[in-house]
């Protein structure tokens, strides 16, 4: 392999034109990636992006490393080989809720549940784009669309609680336009060892236009949006008088106000994202009774699973020595026949 | 076709015969596939040529003398070639009613059967549905019947080691081999050797074993039997000089994927999901992770492929494995594998169907769906074993054409291949050809789609290689960049350009021969894949009785040897015999234009040598 050199954005962007709709959420994201690249001290060679179908699966195309645009719902399968056959390689997962929660649904558990060392950004629109609108397994109750012309009648499914439940090690959130809290969140993501699933509130311009306003939308965004850090109280609100406290007897959070009511910023809950249940209680919060809470929701690393199967697959050929097929062959009850 | 109605009378019925046919059958629990295997190795050694059937059920553990719980293990040796599992029984041992109700078609008139009578209790009677006993009414005079109280006799054999009934009662297979082995003159040795190693910490029940091993044997010796029972003299094979083992086809199959890999200096990426009759692959290959080889069980079917489509990417050879509605499932990731020329390995153990069908039974109703049974253009190598020992020529063969083409590629094997074994002369790797995958290294004038100029490979560059980098993906993509294009013109040719690769590859193949027989004359029968011991068999008897009859094999399906329509246009007549409704008569009628005749078969069960013979003859006239 070369030396390092130092890599820009450029080295990372390909020349394709990119053909997301103008306005599209998945711009900044692309950006974001492209400029943290070689903030990592990565080598393009050693990076592969995979995605499965969708808006967001065309990210590939973009990132000039390796780079395998594969079929609807099935990238984290194809990743799980991609790490199988070579555990060196540095693999990112492109996504929608669509095809990694819907058609893809089972892989993106197992994958969860297996630990596959990958960085998985799953870009939740709430929408089917690339079909031209139809709802999707996480837009909210009641949402028209094409398919359902007089409102959605089942209910979304929350992606985060979704990769905790799977047995996700690092499970976060964040917001595409947001790219300060985006970049060191993917940082992080690509530090941990094992899956990391990031959800990105994504907005779409066409189908689904401004469903994270509330989110995003200065105005409102302090009271919406609860940036969690580890050990950190979860406090919010434009001056960040509001607070998390923990009713221990209902076993729920509820938003208090410091200074009043005697609530003092002991009285709020402190993140730890190595907690299980306080990242489901986390993940849980929607608006407008909670604000939503953005950042690294749970962090628990585990051997990751392509290193446990190396790991087992050196064992067994330090036990069993060189390997001969010949001598193979010839185990077991043999015969010669002159 | 007819199914044979009225019991064969046998031709020979002393015991001083050339070759025999032996069925062990009882409840899925009473050891028979183990008693089956013991017996095997013995007649292997005795010298006898030969070839097993192992027919259980889907059942796991069926109710106790259920007649949809029966297991069955049929041996056919003897001196002269063997390539089936023979068709009538000579000897049928039976372990309970069920076993005797639903084996007893298979025996010929005059042949033994050897029958627990302590089994043929009333409950057992009735619900195999007798209503009276077979063994006391008379209805057995046609056949030569002994008929012990096995039962009792392991009991009192294993009484010293203190077995509880339960574990009592299981020695006796055991038991009932001793006996079979006096009658066929075997050595006990190696199942004494096997139950050793086996119950290596459970001393008490192997001393228990070979006691009741023992026991059936001196019961026989010490002329207990009935007079007119003696020992059957099975002349020894005279069969090729070489070191041999029993092998069954997924075993090879499984060595022979490992051989390819070695062949082409690759590692393996083996990624599956379980499924009868597929799953002894997985499990054979996960046992040997000390070959370059990485296995993986994944979530579903879907996952498999995609798995081993990552690993392929990557740089690694992809494998995966099932069985027809698995491979149904996989259809979409292996249109990606063509899309985006990937070396990929598929293998299809083929099963009775459609749907469930029969899980455990053999049928060839896949090879529509090998060659056809994807979205779009999607034209594919695909290639069959014939027999065991072949899975392991045609594995590597597999790897050789997924490498060589940058091509998924099918491998049709069968439940029958897979469970069945057969003596195998054991292949030195040194003697096989190697054929070392280069990945591409050289930056300078890369594309992604770049091709072989004499192959039309599609280049492989595997991430990891500095100055390579670029994406692949299902969208089309542009003849000479590699990047997407939606272009009309680009597409028309890189449908033709994908097509004529596949269509290619039949001048690097060997041409099509002729497996016995002559290369013209008045009929050739054609099979593909696991028929092929009941074909040769066939048309061998057939000949030596005068017939002009030849077959003719095919191992590559697609595409064809490039001589196969001049070769089959040599003959009057053509008969196509296959284990489904007539798949690969249709393609060659369509593709050659030739008249053509076929014989189906779609019992589960593979074809007898003798239905074969039926038909040559009456396409022969005559006889």
């Amino acid at each position: 392999m070369n030396a390092p050199e130092k890599l820009t954005l450029k080295d990372f962007a390909t020349d394709q034109e990119v053909r997301w709709c103008p306005g599209c959420g998945d711009y900044a994201i692309l950006k974001c990636v492209q400029r943290l690249m070689p903030e990592l001290g990565v080598t393009r060679e050693n990076t592969v992006f995979v995605s499965g179908i969708g808006c967001s699966s065309r990210f590939p195309y973009y990132m000039n490393t390796y780079g395998f645009h594969t079929i609807h719902g099935r990238a984290p399968a194809i990743a799980t080989g991609v790490k199988l056959a070579n555990p060196e390689l540095d693999v990112w997962l492109v996504t929608g809720d669509g095809d990694g929660l819907s058609i893809g649904g089972n892989h993106m558990l197992h994958v969860l549940r297996r630990n596959v060392d990958l960085q998985i950004l799953l870009f939740n629109n709430e929408i089917y784009g690339l079909t031209k609108g139809q709802y999707s397994p996480t837009s909210q109750l009641g949402t028209r669309s094409p398919s359902t012309p007089d409102g959605s009648v089942d209910m979304p499914l929350n992606p985060c609680l979704f990769a905790l439940g799977a047995g996700a090690r690092f499970v976060a959130r964040t917001i595409d336009t947001d790219t300060k809290h985006m970049t060191p969140l993917l940082r992080r993501a690509h530090e941990h060892k094992g899956a990391s699933f990031i959800e990105i509130y994504q907005n779409c311009p066409v189908y689904n236009d401004g469903i994270f306003d509330y989110v995003k939308d200065k105005k409102t965004a302090a009271e919406t949006r609860l940036v969690v850090e580890h050990g950190k109280p979860l406090l919010f609100g434009a001056d960040r008088q509001k607070g998390l406290r923990l009713n221990a007897r209902t076993l729920s959070f509820e938003v208090v106000t410091l200074g009043e009511d005697g609530v003092t910023e002991n009285d709020i809950m402190v993140h730890d994202e190595t907690s299980k249940p306080l990242a489901q209680m986390l993940a849980e919060l929607k608006t407008p009774d909670f604000p939503e809470a953005i950042g690294v929701l749970f962090c628990r690393p585990e051997q990751s699973y392509v290193d446990s199967v190396y790991q087992q697959i050196s064992t067994v050929r330090a036990k069993k020595g060189i390997a001969d097929l010949n001598l193979l062959l010839r185990e077991g009850h043999t015969w010669q026949v002159e | 076709m007819s199914v044979v109605e009225s019991i064969p009378v046998r031709e020979d019925p002393t015991p001083d015969s050339s070759s025999a046919v032996v069925r062990f059958a009882g409840d899925s629990g009473d050891g028979m596939q183990l008693t089956g295997s013991n017996f095997t190795q013995a007649t292997a050694l005795y010298g006898n040529d030969l070839a097993t059937f192992p027919d259980f059920p889907a059942e796991i553990r069926a109710p106790a003398g259920a007649t949809f719980g029966v297991s069955a293990f049929q041996i056919y040796f003897g001196a002269d070639e063997v390539t089936t599992a023979g068709d009538d029984l000579d000897v049928l041992v039976v372990m309970n009613p069920a076993a005797l109700i639903t084996n007893l078609k298979d025996l010929l008139e005059g042949g033994l059967i050897i029958a627990d009578k302590d089994a043929f209790t009333n409950r057992n009677l009735a619900r195999a549905g007798y209503t009276t006993n077979p063994l006391e009414d008379g209805s057995l005079d046609a056949y030569r019947l002994i008929s012990i109280d096995i039962t009792k006799q392991v009991i009192a054999a294993v009484e010293p080691f203190g077995l509880s009934h339960k574990f009592a009662v299981r020695c006796k297979n055991m038991w009932t081999l001793g006996l079979v082995m006096w009658l066929f003159d075997r050595d006990k040795q190696t199942t004494i050797d096997n139950l050793n190693a086996k119950f290596a910490v459970k001393q008490d029940i192997a001393k228990a074993n070979i006691a009741a091993l023992n026991a059936g044997n001196s019961f026989a010796e010490t002329a207990e039997l009935p007079s007119g029972i003696e020992v059957y003299k099975i002349q020894k094979a005279d069969v090729l000089p070489g070191l041999y083992k029993n092998t069954t086809g997924s075993e090879a199959l499984a060595l022979g994927l490992i051989a390819g890999g070695q062949l082409a200096n690759i590692p393996l990426t083996f990624a599956s999901y379980p499924i009868t009759p597929a799953s002894s692959l997985l499990h054979t290959l996960s046992a040997h992770k000390e070959f370059d080889i990485v296995t993986f069980q994944a979530e579903d079917e879907i996952a498999a492929v995609c798995a081993a489509i990552g690993a392929s990417f990557a740089g690694s050879l992809g494998i995966t494995s099932s069985s027809g509605p698995g491979i149904s499932l996989k259809g979409e990731a292996i249109s990606l594998a063509c899309a985006t020329e990937l070396p990929l390995v598929v293998v299809n153990t083929q099963r009775g169907g459609p749907s469930t069908g029969l899980p455990t039974k053999t049928e060839q109703s896949d090879l529509n769906q090998a060659l056809y049974g994807r979205h779009a253009d999607t034209t594919l190598p695909v290639l069959a074993s014939s027999t065991p020992g072949d899975c392991f020529d045609v594995a590597i063969e597999a790897v050789r054409l997924a490498t060589k083409f940058s091509t998924p590629v099918l491998l049709l094997s069968d439940g029958y291949l897979a469970n069945a074994s057969g003596p195998w002369i054991i292949p030195d790797l040194n003697d096989y050809q190697d054929f070392h995958v280069v990945h591409e290294t050289n930056p300078e004038g890369f594309s992604p789609a770049n091709r072989d100029e004499d192959t039309l490979a599609r280049v492989w560059a595997k991430p990891g290689t500095p100055g390579l980098e670029h994406r692949i993906g299902g969208i089309e993509k542009d003849f000479e960049t590699g990047d997407i294009s939606y272009d009309s013109d680009n597409h028309q040719k890189m449908t033709a350009i994908r097509k004529a690769k596949i269509d290619g590859i039949d001048r690097f193949i060997p041409e099509q021969a002729v497996s016995l027989g002559s290369t013209q004359g008045e009929l050739v029968v054609v099979g593909w894949g696991s028929t092929f011991g009941a074909i040769h068999q066939a048309v061998k008897q057939c000949r030596a009785s005068g017939s002009d009859v030849s077959h003719i094999h095919i191992r590559y399906l697609l595409p064809f040897p490039a001589n196969l329509g001049e070769l089959l246009k040599g003959y009057e007549k053509v008969l196509v015999t296959e284990m489904n409704t007539g798949q690969l008569v249709e393609v060659l009628k369509s593709k050659f234009l030739i008249e053509m005749q076929q014989l189906n078969k779609t019992s589960g069960q593979p074809f007898k040598i003798r239905e074969i013979v039926d038909a040559i003859h009456s396409l022969l006239g005559g006889d």
